[in-house]
């Protein structure tokens, strides 16, 4: 794996914590998010995802800062950290790009698409090009199997790849050319961004994008074209 | 022959489907509010309605297990971890429907005495997750979430907790370790979640598909669900078709329809091919082969054939499909899934793959189908939960149906099949 610049850009460092204004927002943050939990230990995941949200990763700053927001030893916070594996221990890309490789998508093209792709990006699993832009990741099931080979950026589906077409949409991100998700908002998100959506503070996109698309209409068109519907409220009287 | 009845899948291809406006106003849970709280598990048990992530379990009669004036406080959690190899209905239905699953919400947690429901919804799926927190919103801000819901004097609050990449959180009691904060990992049972679940205290979990069906019930009656499907597997479900299909896609049908019959909607297996095997509810049901298109896909049709209806995950593939390579890889799934609590699961899922990498590269021997049976016959009821024993359904009934591929490998000191040719362009 190629040495990330990034590693030392994000705004902690091992150690010495994050910065005051960065601790406070993180903070303000942090206290919304465990007010909705009848236990302050169950916003232990969403913390997570917040932290990663700041540095791109589980940094240790970030599993510090976890543990005094919720009164827990720095060892409970890395114990569950490391279970996860959304939980990256080192600095993904600004776009973290999956191949699902489970049996079906495998089957069906997603073996010769990560062999491809990760040749043609120059790096593995979970690993991250040395400008910081994209990094891989061989993912199991995503449950978009209709779509099947499916992709995913940001954690946002890329429906129905190729080979080819996983090529160009690495290319287009590293040049900065705007990508939609096949079943998202128009514009995608980063690496960062998505993690705040995941600790729970939405970005305000969930009305972009169609409701369902492609395979997902499938039995719906058949249903409409047959005439078909479910029996009507009293029939069984 | 059997028909489409799309009840959940109905107003997907509305564009505004997701909002609330889409949707239209909680009829349902307006009804369930006024109703008595019994009156509402009396009508879902009367429905038949049977759990819809896998287990089958009644759902009505597991509300009942929740122990009524004990003063402490009860949880309704939502199981959205869908994760299971195959499994793609939860994900579509929430990014299209997610009020559904609200109101569902709702209905249930005043039936069971909540005031306090979680969805936990796995994390890699990111717009789901936005179009649950919007839903989420609307619904408060519409009255029908917070206190004095629709002036009942009913409260509940709703949260949208995202796991962080565990296949494991699916099961019931390691979702609630996660969701208290811990490494995801299953518990000991009994005590069963109705009695000690979240924070020790009565909890009900459900998947997605079983309460997204509640206002249904409730809107049109019980008799009006039982009215669809087979004697004990009422009601319909969102069947999953995928892979080596004409028209991979969600299919809303009553239980108890064929393969046969989903596939003549999909427009067949793709063209110039012909079907070999086939999961009916995902990788941990024991596979199926073509002798098995007309067995009704419901719980007791499927089960008296030795499999198991699941999540109606049909993961179909065809002739040019190498069964041993489709094993591996959900082996492989499997123990990268293990959580490595208990020894049999742990253990078993990694030397199943050590054997298998062999078998397929046609390095193994016919002693080593021998040890793969034994390994997963002592995973198998073995196991602390029932990862393990999903591990081993896959083993067992390839080796049963497919035995000479298998023994083809070795034959030959290579798989027999050409990759290439099971792919979406390889048939170009």
């Amino acid at each position: 794996m190629s040495v990330n610049p990034k590693a030392q850009e994000g705004s902690a460092t091992a150690g010495t914590g994050y910065p005051p204004e960065v601790r406070e927002r993180l903070e303000r943050d942090a206290k919304e998010i465990i007010g909705r939990y009848p236990k302050t230990r169950s916003a232990l995941l969403p913390l997570l995802h917040l932290v990663q949200s700041e540095d791109g990763y589980v940094t240790d700053a970030g599993q510090e800062f976890c543990a005094e927001m919720l009164g827990l030893s720095k060892a409970e916070v890395v114990g569950v950290a490391t279970f996860y594996t959304m939980y990256k221990r080192r600095p993904m890309g600004d776009y973290h790009v999956g191949v699902c490789i489970n049996t079906l998508c495998a089957v069906m093209g997603g073996d010769q698409i990560w062999d491809e792709l990760s040749e043609y990006v120059g790096v593995g699993h979970d690993e991250t090009t040395p400008d910081g832009r994209i990094s891989l990741e061989r993912l199991e099931c995503n449950a978009a199997c209709d779509f099947a080979p499916v992709m995913m950026v940001n954690w946002e589906f890329f429906d129905n790849q190729t080979p080819a077409s996983a090529k160009q949409l690495v290319d287009d991100l590293r040049d900065g050319k705007e990508v939609s998700p096949s079943r998202g908002p128009k514009r995608l998100c980063s690496f960062k961004e998505a993690s705040r959506v995941l600790s729970g503070l939405p970005d305000g996109l969930a009305s972009d994008g169609p409701a369902a698309a492609g395979a997902s209409l499938e039995g719906l068109r058949v249903a409409k074209a047959n005439g078909w519907t479910a029996p009507a409220k009293g029939d069984d009287q | 022959m059997t028909t489409l009845t799309p009840v959940l899948t109905k107003n997907w291809d509305q564009p505004d489907a997701f909002t609330l406006q889409g949707y239209g106003e909680y009829a349902a849970a307006r009804k369930a509010l006024a109703m008595d709280p019994d009156a509402i598990i009396q009508a879902v048990k009367d429905s038949g309605l049977r759990g819809r992530g896998g287990a089958g379990f009644p759902t009505g009669l597991k509300w009942g297990f929740i122990p009524q004036g004990d003063g402490k406080p009860h949880y309704l959690v939502v199981n959205a971890d869908e994760s299971e190899p195959g499994t793609c209905k939860d994900i579509p239905l929430m990014m299209a429907n997610p009020h559904s699953l609200v109101e569902g919400i709702i209905i249930t947690s005043y039936a069971i005495r909540a005031n306090q429901a979680f969805i936990y919804v796995r994390g890699e799926v990111l717009h789901v997750i936005r179009r649950l927190h919007a839903a989420v919103r609307e619904a408060y801000e519409a009255g029908y979430l917070g206190t004095d819901i629709l002036g009942s004097g009913y409260d509940l609050d709703l949260v949208v907790h995202s796991g962080a990449g565990a296949y494991i959180c699916g099961e019931e009691t390691a979702l609630l370790d996660s969701l208290e904060g811990y490494r995801g990992q299953p518990r000991l049972k009994p005590p069963f979640p109705a009695v000690a679940g979240l924070y020790a205290c009565p909890t009900v979990i459900n998947n997605v598909e079983s309460i997204a069906s509640v206002p249904s019930i409730i809107d049109n009656g019980a008799g009006w669900f039982a009215g669809m499907g087979t004697e004990k597997s009422k009601g319909f479900g969102i069947f999953s078709l995928s892979g080596h299909v004409t028209r991979p896609g969600q299919y809303e049908a009553p239980l108890g329809i064929t393969l046969s019959e989903l596939l003549d909607m999909a427009g067949g297996i793709r063209a110039g091919h012909r079907i070999k095997f086939w999961t009916p509810g995902g990788s941990s049901t024991p596979i199926f082969t073509d002798e098995h298109l007309d067995v009704p896909l419901d719980f007791e049709a499927v089960g008296a054939k030795g499999s198991m209806l699941g999540t109606r995950a049909l993961q179909i593939f065809d002739e040019t499909t190498c069964v041993v390579r489709a094993v591996l890889r959900w082996t492989e799934f499997y123990a990268h899934e293990s959580c490595g609590k208990c020894t049999p699961c742990r253990e078993g899922t990694y030397w199943l793959k050590q054997v298998l990498k062999r078998l397929e590269k046609g390095q193994g021997t016919e002693e080593d189908l021998t040890t793969i049976t034994d390994i997963a016959d002592n995973i198998l009821g073995r196991s602390f939960c029932a990862l393990g024993d999903g591990a081993t359904s896959p083993i067992h009934s390839s080796v049963k149906y497919f035995r000479d591929e298998y023994l083809k490998h070795f034959e030959i000191g290579g798989c027999p099949f050409d990759p290439a040719a099971s792919t979406v362009w390889g048939d170009a």
